[in-house]
Order: structure tokens, then C-alpha cells, then sequence
């Protein structure tokens, strides 16, 4: 299943499963959940960080983060 | 008259709360700490209606209750503790309206605790514009509250708020989330264990001792023993929470929200796209730091020489006008000379904070840590390093504090140890008074000052330092944790000038009183040692008119010798020549020596220390560059601050560890002395060495 961090830009997709112990509380508070749509903004030089839209909050997060939530693509 | 009442306001950061408290308490504010932690207490007091006044306090920016840092552990002590004095009777949470999604969860959890809780909505000046609309009746109506629509940036709305607070009775205080949906049997049984306690606030005493498992709560006696979850399942329930309360916000948003995403190509993703570019992107960072750090010693040079003059005079002026005697000469050599040290970079202090504060409120600063994030990793730090790092320019205090919201520890301790390499406002008069000493006053290529040169050089070994000894710290500390990283990007805002100038004025206060009060002790107590002095001291007059018996010098001459003799045998000279030896390989004499010491204290009191030692010796008023540029090697022609020592005591300044202040706060955020001993230690041997390689190779 692909993740957040095979995100292209311009690509749009809804998150489907993460496991809870790898994926900090701040960031489910943030709007990091299943069933939120999720896209691509901006990425820093070697994709890493990736600046996200998620649930329409603008946030950064690195790369081993990313790749621990699965995504389902849309349009 | 009405007895006062508390006010809290609440909400995440970037949301413009603090110019939200700015507006509701002007200029009628103080800022403090929170007993026993070094997070800044903001407090005020807003007058409402008919003499009435409600005593706000601002909490730190925070996403939600479960507090992943100190900063945010503040907010829901205080929420938990209804003995506490500020236990609000009434809080304020400020939302901003292009988040409100986000922003409201927090406002779920503080209107669960069953306080009256309002919601300010900010930036509604932004509404028009992104073509969003809002039905505030029907919201207040699901959400149970009551709303106020504000801009702190046009202050609109901000009437309506003061009457919503002062009428605060007259909120609901039903909570909008049964906790018991969480985990039914679970809460099932705190329900049967804690028959009279609420519910979420159990819930929130359990989730927080896992992080915090220090508190000690009366009211919730034994809760700690009650712990039938493992951490991870702990965990799931605050996932199931947060899921929980999101649909119940997204319920009422669809019905109440509604936002025309046609105009999505806006200012803000523009601006992205050069900002965080991976080309552009960083070349317009390196061209901000390098415009600011060309106008701090461009445009502070001039108030600078002035204070330093207006000081010398002032001395000048007190000698001459109260009656001679021990009194006035401590006020004149004592403490006028010790102040103006520090006086002196209040200009640069005040740029510093000034620049640093406009990159925070525009949102900028979030850009360049996506931008540093990956770059600062190589070397054990966090792109969220870069905040402590740049802001170390300033002062090692703040910056050190700033780490607080670095979520790996590894990466936060690595930070916290290297930030007193940056060159700090305190080495800044050191440097720029022995630079204009020992470097000619030269162009290069035509166009680059030589001395400017210098300090930029100072700067990037600063930087150097840190980012060398990150890599060492990585490589050498065996320290296991798993790295987060999460930051919010905000939106882009033009800063506004009142709370820029509220902030500057606030930090150049604090560290100003808080140096002064250091450098005011120590020159006195400089003093007193250099104007006295055991045995021969007493007898100065005659010793050296005896020694000077035949010799064809001068009345004038005479006195200048009996002065430098009486300083060697006071009791600062005593001492100073016990050091001498120490210090003497690195090309400096017992006076520069006593400076030196006394900078551990605070590196600024330099200057401030040879301002106090020289004037004792000399009657001429004269600026302190003056003085210490007449200085001799004894027996020679030779200044005394030439090229090779001038150029050791600028390396040792660079990376000795002298600041207690700086020691106190690392102790206090690693809640160890292990690390500030470390650092005292380490960054003292290599400064020693250094100036020494230095000298020895120079001279």
C-alpha cells in the first residue's frame, strides 16, 4: 500500500491506517487521521522533509514519519 | 466594587492570541515565570464595564491537553488545579478562522472541564477575502457557547468580547463530548473507583502521569494507582478521543462553514513556492541573515559611541560636582563605570530582538526549519535547531528555551549543549572593542571593512563551533529515542508593529535588569578590592617619592607611578598576580586576567571589569577605548592589547562558557548538572587552548 511519503505533487489521497505506536498523539491532534484527506505542498531538497496539507492544516513532517501512513489515492 | 476575576486565555500557536492579550490589556501587563519553571507568565488587566476588571492571563500556545511539552504541562496544571490563584473563571479560547477545524479541538477539551468557555474567532478580517462564511448563531448554538468574531489586526470585535467575558455567567458549561464514549467499560470502572470526580478530568490525570508522573493532586488522590491500561493502549484511547471529537467538530462545521476553495492559487502558495524552494529557498535565507546581521553593527555603532560618551562624561560630571571622598569615587569609578558596560548594547540588544521577533510573527521562521530540517540531521540536530541557533545571537537564555519544542531528546540535548557557541549580544562589546583595538580600520577590495570582516568571521566560528561539536556530541552520546518531527506551517503575516515593539521592549528589559543587576555586584565589589589593599598599599606615597629619590621625573609622573602602584598592591592586584601566571601564556597581564575571571559571571562585565580597574588608576576621564588603548606592556612601548593577544582573548571569548545564567537555565531544562558541567568544562579547556595556540604562534 502506498504512504504519505510516495505522495507526488498534485496528488490527492485519504488516509487509511497508521500504527499508533509510531506516529506521535501531536500529529493525530493535528488532523493526521483515518479517513482525512491528505496532500502534497512542497518538498525540501532529498523529499525530506514533506510539507503536507492534511485536513486542511498546513504541516511538515520528515520522511520515516510519512512512510508509516498508509494512503489511498484519489482523483 | 466587584471582586476581580480570572480570565485564561487559551489556544494553539500561531492563532495571534498574544495580540489578542495585547488588545484586551494594552500596555497594562507584566511578564514573570511560572514558580520554579522558566516558562514566561503573561499576565494583565482589562477594564469591562462599570469599573469592573478581570485579570487576564495569556497560557502558552498549545495544540491540546495531553502536553508533549513544559510550555504546554503549564496549561493543563492550571486547568486541573482549582486551588491554583489564576484557576480561571472564565476562558477565552482563540481560534483563528482559516484553522478553525483544528483550532476547535482544544476548544472541545477546555469547555469539557466544565469552566465557562468562550470562543473568539481571530482574523475574521480574513473572511471576505477567502471567501469563507460562518452561521455564528447556529455554531453557538451546537457548540453551547457563546462566540465573539474578532480581528486583533483591524481590532474589530473586540467590545463585544469584553462584554461576553464580563457576562461569563451566563455560559453553559455541558461538556461537548460524554467521555465515557471513549472506552464505555473502561470508564465504567473510574466511574465506580472515583464516585464523585469528573469523569475527563481523571481521564486527564491518567494520560498526563504517563508523561509527567510528577504531579501531585489532592483532589485526585490515588488516581495514580488506578492504571488497568498499558501505555500503548493508553495511547489508542486518546486516538479513539481525538477521532471522536473530530467527527463531532466536522458534524458542526458542514452545517455551519462554508469556504469557496476556488481561490486556492493564493498569496500563501505563492510565496511558497519561492520560499521554501530548494534553491531559492535558501539562498534568501542566507541573504536575510546577512542583512541582518550587516544593519545590527551598521546602525547601532552610532547610539553606541554615544552612550559610551555620555557615560564618560557623566563620571566626569559626578567627580566634579559632589564633594570628594570614598562615596563619590564608588559612584564615579565604581558603579557609573560598571553600568556603562552594559548599558552600552542595549542598541544591539533591542535589533537582535527586533529581527528576531518579525521572522517569528510573519511565519518564516517555520519555513526555514523545513527548509534546515534535513541539513541539521547530519549533525545530530533538528531543523527546529535552527530557531535556538539563530536566536543564540541574542542570548544563549531564550534560545536555550526555544529547544523546548524539539520533540527528540538526543537532538533537543545536542542543541541545548551547542547553543552557547553562537556569538551571543554579550560577547559583543568584548569583541567590538578589541577588534576596533588590534585591527586597522582598513578596506578590502575597495569595498569590505576589515574590521566588519572580523566580526563576521566571529560569527560564522561561532556557528562553526556549534554545528562541529554537534557532530562530535552525535557521535559521542549514546542516547537512544525516536525521532519526531512535526511543525505547523502558518500562514503568512505581516507582523504588526505593536507587538513587535511589546516584545522587543519586554526582552531588552528583562536582560538588561537581569545583567545589570550582575555587572552593578561585581563592579562594586571591583572596586572596593582595587581601592584598598593590606601593608604596603597604605604606605603607596612614600615607597615610591623614596624609590624616585634623585630620578628627574615629574610631580605628574610621580603621581601616575604611585597610582599603578597602589592598584598592584591593593587587593585586586594581590589577586590578579596569584592568576598571572595562568594567564600569562595566552599573552594577557593580571588586569586583563581579572576580567577575564570575572566573566564568568557574565561575559559583558569585560569591559565593564577594565572600565572599573583602569579609572582607579588613572584622574583623566577618558571613554574606556581610550584607556585601554594607552595601556603598555611594562617597561616597553608595546600596547598591551596588540595584534597576537588581542587576537587570544577575541578566540577565548568565542567559545569559553562564561555565563551562570546560561549554566542555571541548561541545568533547569536537562534537570541535571551533569550537562552544564560538561559544557562549562569542555568549552573553558578549548577556549584556553586556542588563545594559547594562538598567542604562542603570533607573537
Amino acid at each position: 500500500m502506498p504512504t504519505i511519503a510516495n505522495l507526488k505533487k498534485g496528488e490527492r489521497a485519504i488516509i487509511k491506517q497508521f500504527s499508533i505506536d509510531l506516529v506521535p498523539l501531536k500529529l493525530l491532534e493535528m488532523g493526521c487521521l483515518p479517513g482525512n484527506e491528505v496532500f502534497l505542498v512542497q518538498t525540501a531538497p532529498f523529499r525530506d522533509p514533506l510539507y503536507l496539507n492534511i485536513n486542511g492544516s498546513h504541516l511538515a513532517i520528515r520522511k520515516d514519519t510519512a512512510a508509516q501512513i498508509e494512503i489511498e489515492l484519489i482523483s | 466594587m466587584a471582586k476581580q476575576f480570572n480570565v485564561a486565555l487559551i489556544g494553539n500557536p500561531n492563532t495571534g492570541k498574544t495580540s489578542v492579550f495585547n488588545r484586551l490589556t494594552g500596555l497594562n501587563q507584566k511578564v514573570g515565570n511560572y514558580p520554579g519553571i522558566t516558562v514566561e507568565k503573561k499576565e494583565g488587566i482589562c477594564k469591562l464595564d462599570r469599573g469592573v476588571k478581570a485579570h487576564i492571563l495569556d497560557l502558552p500556545g498549545t495544540y491540546s491537553l495531553n502536553a508533549s511539552s513544559l510550555d504546554e504541562n503549564v496549561v493543563i496544571e492550571l486547568m486541573l488545579n482549582k486551588n491554583d490563584k489564576d484557576y480561571p473563571d472564565v476562558a477565552v479560547v482563540v481560534c483563528e478562522i482559516e484553522n478553525l477545524k483544528r483550532n476547535l479541538l482544544l476548544f472541545t477539551q477546555i469547555k469539557d472541564l466544565g469552566i465557562p468557555t468562550i470562543l473568539a474567532i481571530n482574523m475574521s478580517d480574513r473572511m471576505k477575502r477567502k471567501a469563507i462564511s460562518l452561521d455564528i448563531e447556529k455554531l453557538e448554538e451546537r457548540l453551547e457557547t457563546k462566540i465573539a468574531l474578532i480581528s486583533s489586526r483591524k481590532n474589530t470585535g473586540f467590545d463585544a468580547l469584553k462584554s461576553l467575558i464580563a457576562n461569563y455567567k451566563q455560559i453553559s458549561t455541558k461538556p461537548c463530548l460524554d467521555a465515557s464514549v471513549i472506552a464505555p467499560e473502561y470508564f465504567d470502572q473510574l466511574r465506580k473507583t472515583f464516585p464523585n470526580q469528573d469523569l475527563y478530568k481523571l481521564w486527564l490525570v491518567i494520560t498526563q502521569d504517563v508523561n509527567f508522573g510528577k504531579l501531585d493532586r489532592n483532589e485526585f488522590q490515588g488516581v495514580g494507582s488506578f492504571k488497568t491500561e498499558s501505555k500503548s493502549n493508553l495511547k489508542r484511547l486518546q486516538q479513539k478521543e481525538t477521532i471522536k471529537r473530530y467527527q463531532f467538530i466536522n458534524e458542526v462545521l458542514k452545517e455551519t462553514l462554508e469556504i469557496d476553495t476556488a481561490n486556492a492559487k493564493d498569496f500563501r502558495s505563492r510565496l511558497d513556492r519561492i520560499l521554501t524552494h530548494k534553491v531559492w529557498g535558501y539562498f534568501i535565507f542566507f541573504g536575510i541573515l546577512l542583512l541582518i546581521f550587516q544593519a545590527i553593527f551598521d546602525w547601532s555603532g552610532y547610539p553606541m559611541d554615544f552612550i559610551d560618551e555620555s557615560f564618560a562624561s557623566l563620571s566626569e560630571w559626578v567627580k566634579d560636582t559632589l564633594p570628594p571622598g570614598d562615596f563619590t569615587n564608588l559612584l564615579a569609578e565604581g558603579v557609573i563605570a560598571g553600568l556603562g558596560g552594559i548599558v552600552i548594547f542595549i542598541p544591539q540588544i533591542a535589533f537582535l530582538f527586533l529581527f528576531i521577533s518579525v521572522l517569528e510573527e510573519s511565519g518564516y521562521m517555520s519555513r526555514v526549519v523545513f527548509l534546515m530540517d534535513r541539513v541539521m540531521r547530519r549533525f545530530g540536530l533538528s531543523g527546529k535547531s535552527v530557531v535556538p541557533l539563530v536566536s543564540g545571537t541574542a542570548c544563549a537564555i531564550p534560545a536555550v528555551m526555544a529547544t523546548r519544542n524539539i520533540e527528540n531528546w538526543k537532538e533537543r540535548l545536542i542543541t541545548i549543549l551547542v547553543t552557547p557557541f553562537t556569538t551571543c549580544s554579550a560577547r559583543l562589546p568584548v569583541y567590538l572593542i578589541i577588534i576596533s583595538l588590534v585591527i586597522p580600520e582598513e578596506r578590502v577590495l575597495g569595498i569590505f571593512n576589515l574590521q566588519g570582516l572580523t566580526l563576521m568571521a566571529l560569527y560564522l566560528l561561532g556557528f562553526g563551533a556549534a554545528i562541529f561539536s554537534a557532530y562530535l556530541l552525535d557521535k559521542m552520546l549514546k542516547i537512544r529515542s525516536r525521532s519526531f518531527f512535526v511543525i505547523e506551517m502558518p500562514n503568512y503575516k505581516v507582523p504588526m508593529p505593536k507587538n513587535v515593539l511589546i516584545t522587543v521592549i519586554e526582552k531588552t528589559k528583562s536582560f538588561v535588569l537581569g545583567a545589570g543587576k550582575i555587572i552593578l555586584a561585581i563592579s562594586i565589589v571591583l572596586w572596593v578590592l582595587a581601592s584598598y589593599g593590606p601593608g604596603d598599599f597604605n604606605n603607596a606615597d612614600e615607597i615610591v617619592r623614596q624609590q624616585n629619590i634623585g630620578t628627574s621625573l615629574t610631580e605628574e609622573e610621580i603621581e601616575t607611578e604611585i597610582a599603578s602602584f597602589k592598584l598592584e598592591k591593593s587587593y585586586i592586584g594581590i589577586l590578579g598576580k596569584a592568576i598571572e601566571p595562568a594567564v600569562a601564556p595566552l599573552g594577557y597581564d593580571w588586569k586583563i586576567g581579572i576580567a577575564v575571571i570575572s566573566s564568568f559571571a557574565a561575559r559583558e562585565v569585560f569591559v565593564g571589569t577594565l572600565a572599573t580597574i583602569y579609572s582607579v588608576g588613572s584622574e583623566e576621564e577618558e571613554t574606556i577605548k581610550n584607556r585601554m588603548a594607552a595601556e603598555v606592556i611594562p617597561g616597553t612601548n608595546k600596547p598591551r592589547f596588540n595584534f597576537a593577544s588581542g587576537i587570544s582573548l577575541l578566540l577565548f571569548y568565542a567559545f569559553a562558557m562564561q555565563c551562570m545564567s546560561t549554566l542555571a537555565i541548561v541545568k533547569r531544562e536537562t534537570n541535571s548538572w551533569k550537562w552544564p558541567m560538561w559544557q562549562l568544562i569542555g568549552m573553558s579547556v578549548i577556549a584556553y587552548i586556542t588563545a594559547l595556540i594562538a598567542y604562542q604562534i603570533l607573537n
